[in-house]
């Protein structure tokens, strides 16, 4: 059988999905940012919210996902994603709202409208790509970098009495009276990417049937700001990040 | 099962993750040549045992890959 006879005569397994548009992605080669993208574009098309979803833009890497995903897009003030997610669901309770943040913009500059927005039980979803580092600006240290991780700014590793301990946002939101559904996935392998996809899939139902507020945390690497290849990078937020960030569901309330 | 694999090379940013992720080798980076961006883009180098699984596709975060099967008749 011959390549031109399976591609035009065989079914199509996968291809990019439709809402994923042709700009080339500013993301670093191996950026698990674009995995994600892909999943959120699939998960909107599988639901047919195309025309219905209103996604709102952190600052940070994914400052320019806008590009990338052909839905309504706002682009919030450092930080604000939830507090601006939760007045477009407001005002539009029928839209599919969801926010796209990475640690440094959810989990240090934003900590409190998240929590709040969280805890206000709006009915949004909070996409959270934790790497552990600000890879934007070039890899400081972000609340979530781990204890001896080494990053720009603390050369030797994190330690206790100098920085404090790393943040665990999804285990907070998991004791919030608000949220709906948290979880921790990640997107290193093809079961892995599947959970994460049937994840996002989860919280974004849940946020349309208005069951309350839902963080799906994406455990992922930054290769740039941790200096290492792809390879390498997934090999280490494995055997570093993960004990740290245990994955799996935190809380569901939903299925009740 | 056959399987074809359609790269959007152009796109492609080498960052090899479907060459680990392909469970028969089928994908390897270019050794010489490179795309109007640099970077070493993936090709398939051994088609005829690739079997349409899109291992491949599914972990590419720039959504280069095409994944197309065919059963033997």
């Amino acid at each position: 059988m011959t390549r031109e006879e399976i591609i035009n005569t065989g079914e199509l397994v996968y291809k990019k999905p439709e809402l994923l548009n042709e700009t080339p992605m500013h993301y670093c080669p191996g950026c698990p940012h674009g995995t994600v993208h892909k999943l959120v574009a699939e998960v909107i098309d599988d639901m047919g919210m195309r025309d219905k979803t209103i996604a709102v833009s952190p600052v940070g890497c994914s400052v320019f996902a806008y590009r990338y995903i052909d839905v309504d897009w706002e682009e919030a003030a450092h930080g604000r994603a939830p507090a601006l997610a939760s007045a477009i669901k407001r005002l539009w309770p029928d839209r599919l709202v969801f926010t796209y943040q990475g640690d440094g913009d959810l989990a240090c500059i934003g900590t409190a409208e998240t929590i709040h927005a969280l805890n206000r039980k709006e009915n949004i979803t909070i996409i959270f790509i934790n790497n552990a580092i600000y890879g934007m600006t070039g890899g400081q240290m972000a609340p979530t970098t781990l204890l001896g991780q080494k990053t720009v700014t603390c050369p030797y590793g994190r330690e206790v009495a100098l920085h404090g301990y790393p943040l665990k946002i999804a285990d907070i939101a998991a004791i919030l009276p608000g949220t709906c559904y948290v979880t921790r996935q990640t997107v290193h392998t093809v079961p892995a990417i599947r959970k994460a996809k049937a994840a996002i899939r989860k919280a974004f139902e849940y946020s349309l049937q208005g069951k309350g507020s839902n963080l799906v945390e994406i455990v992922s690497t930054c290769n740039s700001g941790w200096k290492m290849s792809p390879e390498k990078s997934f090999k280490w937020m494995e055997e570093n990040m993960v004990p740290f960030y245990p994955l799996g569901d935190l809380k569901d309330t939903g299925k009740e | 099962m056959h399987g074809a694999v359609v790269v959007d090379t152009e796109r492609c940013k080498g960052c090899n993750l479907c060459v680990l992720a392909c469970p028969l080798g089928v994908l390897e980076l270019t050794p010489k040549t490179v795309n109007t961006k640099g970077y070493h883009y993936t090709h398939p180098v051994k088609e005829d045992i690739c079997i349409g699984c899109a291992s491949c596709a599914i972990v590419c975060p720039d959504g280069c890959i095409t994944v197309y099967r065919k059963k033997e008749e």
